[in-house]
């Protein structure tokens, strides 16, 4: 495996979407390449980073017209 | 109340039971709100997508057939909800650019060419990232990463969103999206790639100075 292949297969392999053949040579790969190491150190930390965004302030939607909604159809 | 299986949850919405409605109120609302937000302008107006779908899912749910989890249905609603508002606000780009979604996700420059020793591998390896030190940066960086996602084509934002704020498996996103699942995992892999590289422009500007 070279670095091109292995920096399109970072997000199959997080999700273990790989061959066992493939995650092999992966973890091959890795053990051999710190480019690739730090690369995929990288994307877990963008796919951490993105995770502890903060929500939007909006109000919630009104609870009350909605259970009103919910008890007319009944 | 324990969250109960989908099976007796949809038995009780039927009953209107207004205990199980509130359960699912407030449980799925905040996350279906920041999902509508990829697709429309701005907070109110996800807020009553949300508003929407959930009367949409009142009207409805004596129709459902249980051939998708309670909860997928529900966001399927949402997402087609969002997406018409989205087009109506002309925020919308078209749902599919494949210009977007091809092609190496890192710049070939960055790796030895055909013909050269090692070929196919790094030039230079990626600078490794320092530690976010202070407040102060984990606020850029916040900043930098909530700026990355809005630049990101709609789908890659909407399956990005899913997947790494919500914390969906890939299955789930697949059938609420209705897409295969290895174009999903396209999507979101160009999606994560596209952040990683405005983090990385920005510790490499932090690091000149």
């Amino acid at each position: 495996m070279d670095c091109t292949e292995f920096v399109e297969l970072v997000t199959a392999y997080l999700d273990g979407g790989l061959s066992p053949a493939d995650e092999q040579r992966v973890l091959a790969h890795l053990d051999l390449c710190d480019g690739c190491s730090t690369y995929l150190h990288q994307i877990r930390t963008t796919i951490a980073a993105i995770g502890e965004l903060p929500a939007d302030a909006a109000a919630p939607p009104s609870r009350d017209r909605l259970l009103q909604a919910f008890r007319r159809t009944r | 109340m324990d969250v109960p299986g989908d099976a007796e949850l949809v038995a009780r919405l039927r009953d209107r039971d207004e205990a199980a409605f509130v359960f699912v109120l407030e449980a799925w609302s905040p996350g279906m709100q920041r999902l509508a937000r990829s697709f429309v302008s701005t907070p109110d107006s996800a807020a009553e997508c949300v508003q929407d779908t959930w009367l949409a899912v009142i009207e409805g749910i004596d129709r459902f057939e249980g051939r998708a989890a309670l909860r997928t249905w529900v966001y399927r609603i949402l997402v087609n909800t969002a997406k018409r508002r989205g087009v109506r606000e002309g925020r919308s780009v078209p749902w599919s650019s494949v210009a977007d979604e091809t092609g190496p996700t890192v710049d070939p420059a960055r790796f030895r060419g055909p013909g050269e020793p090692f070929a196919g591998h790094w030039r230079e390896f990626p600078a490794r990232w320092p530690e976010p030190e202070n407040a102060t940066l984990a606020a850029e960086l916040r900043q930098v990463v909530a700026e990355a996602i809005a630049e990101l084509p709609e789908r890659q934002r909407v399956v990005l969103t899913l997947r790494d704020i919500h914390g969906y498996d890939g299955a789930e996103v697949s059938s609420i999206l209705e897409i295969s699942p290895g174009y999903q995992r396209v999507l979101l892999h160009r999606a994560r790639v596209h952040v990683r590289a405005r983090i990385d422009v920005y510790h490499a500007k932090a690091e000149t100075g």
